[in-house]
């Protein structure tokens, strides 16, 4: 009755073209915006920010990137947490080395290092693909593990291997408090999440799905596999790589290699497949389920009088984990990004579905 | 031949790389060989876990990231289950409960999903892998089990009128390396003399022809992972004879997947001589180029053996990409 877009008549191609074309759409997602960026810092806890809406933000951003090359391009990577990996220590060792970098430089060129990384991981592409793209990936996950281990340089030859960081710094606002964190992360989110939304529904995405669809047939409508490939790995990688830095320098604070092992890259794979692989909106979800989950079925057994071993309640996690994915692929290979979408088609015809 | 002179260029690569620490003096000859021999051991125990992968991949297209997972998820059950009963009883029991596990796996995950993309098949083992660990540690335990073989475990100077000091050889590495030779050997005869086996090789063939002539493609994926699951319990149990059941076994079985990747996925030949070569190539690697590394670049320790075989696979795939014994691969729109 509400969510309808009768009436909204679109008169130019750029209200044809906009990112959210009807009305209610708009209005929701700014209202949602504006509730994020004033009401949330006034009313929740620290604990709900440390725990639960940092960790999102920044992982929300790193699914969008693994989405962008696993979800459009169709390239599986099970490495991603090693481009992570790259962004941190490219960030880290930038503050290091140039103390006088702007903190927003550093996170570009934090990205760009880890595109650059990712690039090269991605030119097996190439010649591979599918399954035997996924060993190739996995490949950079233990070798980028090893070598910020092993090759002292990267972490400025600290004697335990782990790397410590200064609250960061934004034209003289130290970003130190849990408020001033989440606004500061959730402002990045926005603006990756506006371009993710440009790239894919531009022809960079558009020559993506092509690719994930069907490679050859792409090649012989003109899509450079090359091109197409390499960019899906560098803008993935970017974007997973700014994520990796947030994630040390915002989150964190100080970490060791292990912070970015191949558990972290089975989490962003499986919050693209819960979420939603080949949807942006579906990054958000998957990366809200995956932080959400742990801290219910850790609160759940306590809440229902069940005493319950931590060691068991971690095999529970990953029974779950394992059931769900087997779960959503069989009954909603799109993921809650799909259920989201049909909830959508249902109110639009609510209360006259006839 | 001319077009194979990537191959050959790598893979002579190798063969130089191989026999440099001896060319140079670098180490003495039985040293050599006891490295080596390790690899071989290291490399068949990577072996029988890959050609699990393989089984698996030939017969029903699934890419099996679960099977790290499964020796797991054996190499517990037997280890618990020996706590309470003879070890034959055990390994028979763990049997059957691998046997019992492909059935669920078959009718749970792999029907509903019947000609699904190899990407969400893929996926799907990951959900099963996950699903393994954390079930297998619920119900066996998570702490760190051993399963003994009554095999002495001091290790017999052998050669030692060849080398000077002899070589030192595990008796127990020895019975491993049996098992897995007569493992492979019943596989062979049950792949090639067996009504089963044929039908299994039909449907690795072709799935559809192998259907319309009216083999049971259901049964036949229950029987493949059973026999997958045997394949993992052996490999199991011999690893935790060797190192002890802990959750550590379910990542180092990752290796098999490089494995599988050199050696090409639909054969289990490539698996063997695949598992082989990453399991020298890789202790060759640590003992001989991993101290090198580390003085060169000042490196805070070796262990370049977790990635060495990743980078092998990357290396062949990029010369050849179906993998050594894979069969050709050509798209057609």
């Amino acid at each position: 009755m509400f969510y309808r877009e009768n009436g909204q008549f679109k008169s130019s191609y750029a209200a044809d073209q906009q990112l959210l074309p009807i009305l209610q759409d708009r209005v929701f997602m700014f209202a949602l915006v504006a509730f994020a960026f004033v009401v949330v810092p006034l009313v929740v806890s620290d604990y709900v920010f440390l725990s639960l809406l940092i960790p999102f933000l920044i992982l929300a951003l790193a699914a969008i990137g693994l989405n962008l090359v696993v979800g459009y391009c169709g390239q599986i990577s099970i490495g991603h947490a090693a481009f992570m990996a790259v962004g941190a220590y490219a960030a880290y060792n930038l503050v290091l080395r140039i103390p006088q970098l702007n903190f927003l430089i550093v996170l570009v060129l934090a990205g760009l290092v880890a595109a650059a990384v990712g690039m090269l991981f991605g030119i097996p592409s190439l010649r591979i693909k599918g399954l035997y793209l996924a060993v190739a990936t996995l490949g950079a996950q233990f070798f980028m593990d090893w070598l910020f281990a092993r090759v002292k340089w990267f972490t400025n030859y600290a004697h335990s291997g782990s790397v410590q960081t200064a609250p960061v710094e934004l034209f003289g606002w130290s970003i130190d408090s849990p408020q001033e964190k989440y606004v500061f992360l959730l402002a990045v989110l926005i603006l990756f999440t506006v371009i993710a939304r440009n790239l894919v529904r531009g022809h960079i995405g558009r020559a993506w799905m092509a690719m994930r669809d069907m490679d050859v047939a792409a090649e012989v409508i003109g899509i450079r596999p090359v091109y197409a490939k390499l960019s899906a790995f560098a803008v993935s990688s970017f974007f997973v790589g700014v994520a990796g830095a947030l994630w040390g320098f915002v989150h964190l604070g100080s970490w060791e290699p292990a912070a970015f092992n191949l558990t972290l890259s089975l989490n962003l794979l499986f919050m693209i497949i819960i979420g939603g692989m080949g949807s942006i909106l579906g990054s958000f979800f998957g990366a809200a389920f995956i932080v959400v989950l742990p801290i219910v079925l850790n609160q759940l057994p306590q809440f229902l009088g069940i005493p319950m071993s931590t060691a068991m309640i971690s095999h529970l996690e990953f029974m779950i984990f394992g059931a769900l994915i087997v779960f959503f692929l069989i009954v909603e290979p799109h993921g809650l990004a799909r259920l989201w979408a049909i909830g959508k088609e249902k109110l639009r015809l609510w209360p006259f579905p006839h | 031949m001319a077009r194979n002179w990537p191959v050959v260029l790598l893979c002579a690569a190798l063969l130089v790389g191989l026999a440099l620490p001896l060319a140079t003096g670098a180490s003495p000859p039985g040293f050599y060989v006891e490295v080596l021999l390790g690899g071989l051991m290291t490399g068949v125990l990577y072996s029988l876990v890959a050609m699990g992968f393989a089984l698996i991949f030939k017969a029903s297209g699934v890419f099996n990231f679960a099977q790290g997972a499964m020796v797991l998820f054996a190499a517990l059950a037997v280890a618990r289950l020996a706590e309470r009963m003879p070890l034959w009883a055990a390994i028979l029991l763990g049997i059957v409960v691998m046997i019992a596990l492909a059935f669920v796996i078959e009718r749970v995950v792999l029907r509903p999903l019947v000609n699904q993309e190899g990407i969400a098949l893929f996926m799907a083992t990951l959900g099963v892998t996950f699903f393994l660990d954390g079930f297998g540690q619920t119900v066996w335990g998570s702490d760190i089990y051993k399963i003994d073989l009554g095999i002495a475990k001091e290790p017999v100077m052998v050669l030692q009128g060849l080398f000077q000091g002899g070589i030192l050889i595990n008796k127990e590495d020895v019975a491993a390396a049996l098992v897995a030779v007569a493992l492979v050997a019943v596989l062979a005869l049950f792949f090639q003399k067996t009504a089963t086996g044929r039908a299994l090789r039909a449907v690795a063939d072709d799935h559809q022809a192998a259907q319309s002539i009216g083999i049971p493609l259901n049964r036949m994926w229950v029987i493949v992972w059973s026999v997958a699951g045997i394949v993992a319990l052996v490999a199991g149990v011999i690893w935790g004879s060797r190192l002890g059941v802990q959750f550590s076994v379910s990542l180092v079985a990752l290796k098999a997947l490089p494995v599988v990747i050199l050696g090409g996925l639909t054969s289990v030949t490539g698996a063997i001589v695949g598992g082989l070569i990453i399991g020298v190539g890789e202790k060759m690697a640590e003992v001989f180029l991993g101290p090198v590394l580390v003085k060169t670049f000042d490196l805070a320790g070796g262990g370049i053996e977790n990635w060495f075989a990743y980078v092998l696979a990357l290396l062949f795939l990029l010369v050849r990409p179906q993998g050594l014994f894979g069969e050709k691969h050509i798209d057609r729109v």
